[in-house]
């Protein structure tokens, strides 16, 4: 099997998974800690006015109750972008699901029990968990004023305004087009779902404290937790073994400084797993509603883009309001729009805090602007390809004119997609087709750095702190650095998840680790190849500069030395090492609206096939077709997954996923018996997905991220499809049968 | 409280070798696997046996172990994943998960390998809707269910010859 960069070998990291030998946060054995359980309210928000513990603290093997009275005064706080969450909710809670007390027992039985004995009297206030109550004049106040001081919008539910746009404001009004369109479109909340669970663990670790975190960004969490105990980074380590699956609902700190503070308390280590039930209430995505007004000339031809997004997001911010600011900044598409005015805001509710999930904000935009251009598209009775393609980006096209120009030759993934779906060939009765494109910007800012030893024997040690939550990445940077040192791949190991030894990594976000540790791997390994250039002029006799490294041989006039031959004698009777540092930086431009350009953008094109039955209204996904502009497919088997997985995770979002909140504001539906996610049986008959290569991104030998694209249109594709099948517009998702059946049955 | 929490004693042959312990009433399979035996290749996910994380062969019929307590496996025999690959050779299933790409993240896959286990165990030649079927009860939000279904499908193919 080709191990080399572009070929498939198995992943690194594979045996383990398959053998059930791999070790997740709650696989580590740890015989001494007392284990965790979160008391919660059953509703959303209420006040609290007293916590007995007493009758909890009774249960043999319990050793404390943590409440807000053994926490520092005012409560420490935390957030990626407002340091607005509690430890532990303290006078009132926001959400379904916030933790007021947490107990500590020897066992998981013993806090069980007593998590169910603590006494929380609170009087249950009203809650807001839609759009419509939280914007409504007078409505309760998720966070109060006093959180944003100076802040216009803090006596409303409006968290943040995001503003962009470009061309005259005069070019949106309806008389400049031919066609104006305008709708409104509804995506419901929806949450990750890994199948892993978050599980934290923290122990006092000699004058400093290690925390164990199925986190993203351990570097992140380092630096949340350092600030929050008062203790400098090197006394904080953070052990972040692979997640099983994260999707963006692991990039940032929960219920560690929880854990940390407990864990200070105990003496000793302590543990908490969540159920998925808990997890449901920790992390989902943003739900929105999307006003879009088109202006088309009459040849299909864009006029502007009239955007304004609603994004419903939870109690504390996370890191939602920056979903919210850079998922709908490429609101327009990947299109030339002359004129364009977006406004996004972020709207508080009493709901679980929304973060970051696969598509980062764009999903939302996107389902709306890509679904009123097909309206657009059938209204002018122009082909919604045909009408895509005359707006589509061309490569070097400022389509964003204060961002990166187009960086992708865009049109062949479209004309490739719609030659897998056999567009505008016939279709059997009741069957119809929808295309869509989908864009995003890939990371803003980015640092990462990396070591590469290259070990005395020729076999290599790589330390990257990306976390490989199953996209893959470790595999990549092996055989990027397998193939720069010339090493066999099974020689390389790549240690990730641990601050104590790995350096610096900003985020496992965006899509980023190919090409941002990817680079910086790059680096390190290009650095070892300048060592071996001097040892090697120096074995031969001959000037350095006639000696070329690269790909895992030196070259010596006309001799191909391998690596390990030139490093053996070069090291000499001492043996030893060569070291390589990598850095790969994407700066910050605190001019941008997003405070840095794209790195890159993801482009997919998806292409759908649909049936729809008329008399339960369910929709079979006969062929669904993706396509994604990659640059270069490092792994191409690897590609393949991200952009299935991506594609049957869209499905969900479309087809089946959405909370149900009551009015208490309790998720009605928590769990995996009443939240349905995509199963073996769920699945297009045929998911065919496809990639380009024009080896045209800024990532090692001419890579992009690509973990993304491919969810972001399938919504609008599905829906188009569904269209075409029936003529039946639908804008609220997901499309189950009950609203499908429904809207054949009302339609004029 | 676990002064009066009721145990008793079960027999079970794990993996082949036979385990004498005792459990407490209230404890599942799973509780049992993973705290009393620290075999966590079955995982804990949703714990109402819908996802499949903890599926193992008992008594030659996949169960969710997270539905099962463990005194209701007193006398009988299970597999669980660890007991798939010997002396540190994968099985052909294991060795075809990983060369068709079947796993990306992992954390359900110790599930699907044990149910598509069982399946070939039950089937040798199953069709692609049997392998759909013999594995709809087991969830992978990486979505890796057609290369999943290949590996079975080539596992099958590959026995035969």
């Amino acid at each position: 099997m080709n191990d080399r960069v572009g070929g498939s070998p198995r992943r690194v990291g594979g045996y383990g998974r398959v053998t059930g030998e791999q070790e997740y946060v709650a696989d580590i054995a740890a015989p001494d800690a007392l284990h965790v359980k979160l008391v919660t309210l059953d509703c959303a928000r209420a006040r609290i006015v007293s916590i007995d513990t007493t009758d909890a603290e009774r249960i043999p093997g319990v050793k404390f109750v943590m409440t807000p009275a053994y926490l520092p005064t005012p409560i420490p706080r935390f957030g990626p972008q407002f340091e607005d969450r509690p430890i532990l909710a303290v006078g009132e809670t926001r959400y379904h699901g916030e933790p007021v007390a947490a107990v500590a027992a020897e066992t998981k039985d013993a806090a069980e029990s007593a998590a169910r004995l603590v006494k929380v009297e609170y009087e249950a206030l009203p809650a807001v968990v839609t759009l419509a109550a939280a914007l409504v004049d007078g409505a309760p106040l998720v966070q109060g004023p006093e959180v944003r001081p100076g802040d216009p919008l803090s006596t409303t539910n409006v968290l943040r305004e995001h503003r962009v746009g470009w061309g005259e404001p005069e070019a949106l009004e309806a008389d400049k087009a031919d066609l104006v369109i305008e709708n409104v479109y509804d995506f419901p909340m929806v949450t990750q779902f890994a199948i892993e669970p978050h599980a934290f663990m923290a122990a006092p670790d000699g004058d400093g404290i290690v925390v164990w975190s199925t986190i993203q960004h351990p570097n992140w969490l380092q630096r949340v937790l350092s600030r929050i105990l008062g203790l400098p980074l090197s006394k904080v380590r953070v052990l972040s073994p692979d997640p099983g699956g994260a999707f963006g609902g692991k990039q940032h700190a929960k219920y560690e400084p929880l854990v940390a503070m407990m864990a200070l308390r105990a003496g000793r280590p302590v543990r908490l797993v969540l159920t998925l039930e808990e997890t449901f209430q920790a992390v989902r995505r943003a739900a929105a509603t999307i006003r879009v007004r088109t202006g088309f000339h009459s040849d299909g031809t864009f006029v502007f883009q009239d955007i304004a997004a609603d994004y419903l997001i939870g109690a504390y911010a996370d890191i939602a309001d920056r979903v919210v600011g850079k998922g709908s900044y490429p609101g327009c598409g990947s299109y030339r729009v002359p004129a364009a005015r977006i406004l996004a805001r972020s709207v508080l509710s009493h709901t679980t805090p929304s973060t970051a999930f696969r598509g980062f904000g764009a999903p939302q935009v996107n389902w709306a602007v890509e679904s009123n251009i097909d309206a657009g598209a059938v209204a002018l009775g122009i082909d919604p390809l045909e009408l895509r393609l005359r707006n589509l980006a061309r490569r070097g096209d400022p389509f964003i004119p204060f961002d990166t120009p187009a960086d992708g030759d865009w049109e062949q993934a479209a004309r490739r997609a719609a030659e897998l779906i056999g567009w505008g060939t016939p279709l059997m009765p009741g069957r119809g087709r929808g295309i869509a494109f989908g864009i995003k910007s890939g990371p803003t800012t980015g640092l990462s750095y990396s070591t590469v030893r290259l070990l005395a024997d020729g076999s290599v040690v790589v330390y990257a702190g990306t976390s490989d939550m199953g996209q893959g990445a470790r595999t990549v940077l092996a055989q990027i650095a397998a193939d720069e040192l010339g090493a066999p791949l099974e020689w390389v190991t790549v240690v990730m998840g641990d601050t104590a030894v790995v350096p610096y990594d900003q985020q496992t976000s965006a899509s980023r680790s190919t090409v941002l540790m990817g680079n910086s791997v790059l680096h390190a390994c290009r650095e070892i190849q300048a060592r071996l250039q001097s040892m090697a002029a120096r074995l031969y006799g001959v000037e350095e500069s006639t000696i070329v490294v690269e790909r895992g041989i030196v070259r010596v006039a006309d001799l191909e030395v391998p690596i390990p031959d030139v490093l053996v004698r070069g090291l000499g009777r001492l043996g030893g090492e060569l070291i390589g540092i990598g850095e790969m930086r994407k700066e910050a431009d605190p001019e941008h609206p997003l405070g840095g350009s794209a790195a890159f953008f993801e482009f997919n094109c998806t292409a759908i096939e649909a049936e729809v039955d008329r008399e339960t209204g369910d929709i079979a996904v006969i062929r669904h077709v993706t396509v994604s502009d990659v640059g270069k497919a490092l792994n191409p088997l690897q590609v393949r997954m991200q952009d299935d997985g991506a594609a049957i995770m869209g499905l969900g979002h479309t087809l089946m996923e959405h909370y149900i909140y009551d009015d208490a504001g309790r998720i009605r539906n928590l769990g995996a018996i009443d939240y349905r996610i995509p199963t073996s049986m769920d699945l297009p008959l045929e998911l065919v997905s496809d990639m380009i290569e024009n080896e045209d991104g800024p990532g090692p030998y001419g890579s992009k991220g690509m973990s993304e694209g491919a969810l972001i249109p399938v919504a609008a594709a599905v829906a188009a499809a569904v269209r075409d099948a029936t003529g039946v517009v639908i804008r609220d998702l997901p499309l189950t049968p009950e609203r499908v059946w429904a809207a054949l049955r009302d339609r004029p | 409280m676990n002064d009066d929490v009721q145990r008793l004693p079960i027999s079970v042959t794990v993996n082949g070798d036979e385990r004498v312990l005792e459990v407490a009433v209230h404890h599942t399979l799973l509780d049992v696997l993973r705290d009393d035996l620290a075999l966590t290749g079955s995982k804990e996910c949703c714990l109402v046996g819908e996802c499949g994380a903890c599926t193992v062969i008992l008594d030659g019929r996949t169960v969710d172990a997270c539905l099962v307590l463990a005194v209701e496996a007193d006398g009988t025999s299970l597999t669980t994943i660890e007991g798939l690959a010997s002396e540190g050779r994968l099985s052909p299933l294991q060795a075809a998960f990983l060369d068709h790409g079947g796993v990306q993240c992992g954390f359900c896959i110790p599930g699907q390998v044990v149910s598509a286990h069982a399946l070939l165990q039950d089937n040798p030649h199953p069709t692609r809707a049997d392998v759909d079927e013999g594995i709809a009860g087991n969830l992978c939000r990486c979505g890796c269910y057609e290369q999943i279904t290949e590996a079975i499908l080539r596992t099958a193919e590959a026995s035969g010859r």
